[in-house]
């Protein structure tokens, strides 16, 4: 709370609604409870890292953010408005990295993002296409299956897609597991190109290194809370390591 | 408008990776010969006539039913194996659109298999089978067999039993559109009038309507955790 | 869990009167009731067995009524209490049908001489049947408890409006039941409807005695895993 406030005095715009708010988010798939009340604000243009343990309810709550999964109780707003009854149109605005690259092996790269284009209902389909696809640099591979692929090149592509619709809201959960060497700088590049172009991003890992590289500010979610959140000022690997495993072994 | 072209976008796109592979299309079409010739076996048609009158509109309407299952189970186990699904879900439109895209390109693999098996089954059978009423009985059967055969797929998908269970959920919901095709072929293979098989027609109409209602309704449910 | 010990006197109460009902109208079917008007012997003794295979398939179709009202409740509330309600009548209901075919084919043996006939209601009771058999084969293939009820609530939608389809197109097809009222022959005389009534009103009463039971058990039985889930942590 504290920090978002100081987000919001360093740039004075008329935005009062957070791009991300997450309150009192619970989650539970019968009797396990994956998040037990989570409250969470993202402003505009910020960058947060989620850090937390395996099965701390991180991939969870990306799929709740991402409308993928309906929350048992609590409400997620984007941009100021209700998730559970906008989802149709706020899907617009929300770019997704997880595990799964969300593509099809039988199309082409091409035809992927063509028929995302369409999905997306975008306009001059073939520029983005050619930008997206250069961004990530598999122009030259274009027009091969992506069942073809390489795991790295199938996790550039999907990098790609997440971003062919301009989304003000990127979501990445994980985003650097299984990346190859050239797949991983790729994604540091997009995600710092996020970063400057005053986009709201989520990103989740484990890893403390990775997470903090280009984040403002960190939380860690633990046993399907936030258990700690602050500013990136101020904090190095060691402090972060020293917090994260105080967080973790408490609570 | 954007809803109706995001349901021909994921009908493009399933025809698109139809041509690169055309597994779905053969394993169908290979497998409703299979059929006819297994009813050969099972019924001995080398004698022709009455026999082959009774026996060939059910034969027909197994073989389809039979091969649209193979075609519904793939339509779904394609978007769930790569987690495609999710990214459906993630486009800005209403579920619903998923469902009937699936639909539809569903029903399209399904008429195309069986425009290909008609010329067949009058081979086979010695039936004439063009005949511009039964076209309109395949056509009806098959939308609802898919409108059905769609939502039930997206579920069994999604499910540790997966291909196995679709036929088990499916066909005894599906019953009344078999009964009724078969029925109908039947009226028009006898030389029936059309308002002698009109009351089955009506069935395959209603059955048409009210299940792709009923699974707009209850789709979301079925995709959405 | 307080609840539930609260009103337990009045589960058992319930309990025993179903038993009691079930052997009243038991006497009643088998002794109770004057013989039908029937040519055969043995036709006149099978007919007794009316009084219970519609009664049996009246639950049958009952339960499956609620288990699609219950899916609706489930899908509007997301509430774990339909749920229960839905499984615990579909189970019953399985075996309510199964009760349906086999007397159905114990009588129609020496009624119309063969076991088993594709008769319209025998037809749709198997359906219905494969329906039960589907719904639970359903729900045992999905591991996450929130998606199967989901799933489990939706095909009992869908199922649910198949079967007045199913049913205009089995009668469509074929019948050869005999009609249980208003006919001269075969129909049940004013004096046999109270017992058949008296079946019907037992039979309704032991549904409900049983949802009772098979709520209960799924309730304990949440209960024990939540407190397992509290114990691990």
């Amino acid at each position: 709370m504290k920090q978002a406030a100081e987000v919001r005095e360093r740039e004075p715009r008329a935005a009062p609604a957070p791009a991300i708010e997450v309150r009192k988010l619970v989650k539970s798939f019968g009797h396990q409870t994956a998040l037990r009340g989570v409250d969470l604000e993202v402003a505009e243009g910020e960058f947060l890292t989620l850090f937390g343990p395996n099965g701390a309810g991180k991939t969870t709550l990306i799929r709740c953010v991402s409308s993928l999964t309906r929350p048992s109780a609590g409400t997620i707003r984007l941009r100021g408005q209700d998730l559970s009854t906008a989802a149709t149109s706020l899907r617009q605005h929300i770019g997704l990295i997880s595990h799964n690259p969300l593509l099809y092996g039988d199309l082409t790269a091409d035809e992927n993002l063509r028929f995302f284009a369409r999905m997306y209902d975008l306009g001059d389909t073939e520029a983005r296409i050619d930008a997206a696809l250069d961004q990530v640099g598999l122009v030259a591979r274009r027009r091969d299956p992506v069942r073809n692929y390489s795991r790295g090149m199938v996790q550039r592509l999907a990098i790609a897609r997440a971003i062919l619709h301009d989304p003000t809201i990127m979501l990445l959960d994980e985003p650097y597991t299984g990346l190859d060497l050239q797949a991983a700088d790729m994604l540091r590049s997009v995600l710092q190109d996020l970063a400057a172009s005053n986009r709201t991003v989520i990103l989740t890992t484990h890893n403390l290194e990775q997470g903090l590289e280009m984040c403002d500010r960190a939380a860690i979610l633990h046993r399907g809370k936030v258990a700690w959140e602050g500013p990136r000022t101020g904090l190095d690997l060691v402090r972060m390591k020293q917090i994260y495993r105080d967080v973790t072994r408490l609570a | 408008m954007s809803y109706l072209r995001k349901i021909l976008a994921i009908v493009w796109k399933d025809i698109v990776a139809e041509l690169r592979t055309k597994e779905m299309f053969s394993a169908m079409f290979v497998f409703s010969i299979l059929v006819i010739v297994i009813f050969n076996f099972a019924f001995d048609l080398r004698v022709s006539g009455e026999r082959v009158r009774a026996v060939a509109p059910g034969a027909l309407w197994v073989a389809f039913a039979f091969s649209g299952i193979l075609g519904l189970n793939r339509a779904f186990v394609m978007e769930k194996d790569r987690g495609c699904l999710e990214g459906l879900l993630l486009a800005p439109v209403d579920h619903t659109a998923i469902y009937f895209g699936k639909m539809l390109s569903t029903i399209l693999f399904m008429l195309i298999v069986e425009a290909f098996m008609l010329p067949v089954f009058t081979a086979f059978f010695g039936v004439n089978l063009f005949d511009l009423r039964l076209l309109l009985i395949v056509v009806l059967g098959t939308v609802g067999f898919a409108a059905v055969g769609t939502i039930l797929s997206a579920m069994t998908a999604q499910t540790r039993a997966r291909e196995v269970l679709l036929p088990i959920l499916l066909l005894p919901v599906a019953a009344p559109v078999l009964i009724a095709a078969v029925k109908a072929t039947a009226g028009v293979l006898d030389g029936l009038t059309m308002a002698e098989i009109a009351r089955w027609l009506q069935l395959l109409v209603a059955f048409a309507v009210i299940f792709p209602a009923a699974a707009f309704m209850t789709f979301d449910f079925v995709v959405k955790e | 869990m307080e609840r539930t010990d609260k009103r337990e006197p009045l589960l058992i109460a319930l309990t025993a009167l179903s038993g009691v009902m079930v052997l009243v109208a038991l006497y009643l079917a088998l002794l109770g009731a004057p013989d039908a008007n029937l040519q055969s012997e043995t036709g006149r003794y099978a007919q007794r067995i009316i009084y219970f295979h519609i009664a049996t398939a009246w639950v049958g179709f009952l339960a499956f009524f609620v288990t699609f009202v219950a899916g609706i409740g489930f899908l509007r509330t997301q509430n774990r209490a339909w749920d229960i309600v839905a499984l615990s009548s579909a189970e019953i209901g399985t075996v309510f049908m199964l009760g349906v075919l086999v007397s159905g084919s114990i009588w129609a043996r020496p009624a119309w001489g063969v076991w088993w006939v594709w008769d319209e209601r025998l037809t749709i009771s198997l359906i219905q049947f494969l329906i039960y058999v589907g719904y639970l084969m359903l729900r045992s293939s999905v591991e996450d408890p929130s998606r199967r009820a989901r799933f489990a609530a939706v095909y009992g939608v869908v199922a649910f409006i198949s079967v007045p389809i199913n049913f205009i197109a089995i009668r469509m097809w074929r019948t050869q039941h005999p009609l249980m009222f208003g006919t001269e022959e075969g129909g049940l005389g004013p004096n046999m409807m109270f017992a058949f009534f008296f079946s019907l009103i037992t039979f309704t009463v032991w549904y409900v005695t049983l949802m009772w039971h098979r709520i209960r058990l799924e309730r304990l039985r949440d209960d024990l895993e939540a407190l397992k889930q509290e114990l691990v942590g």
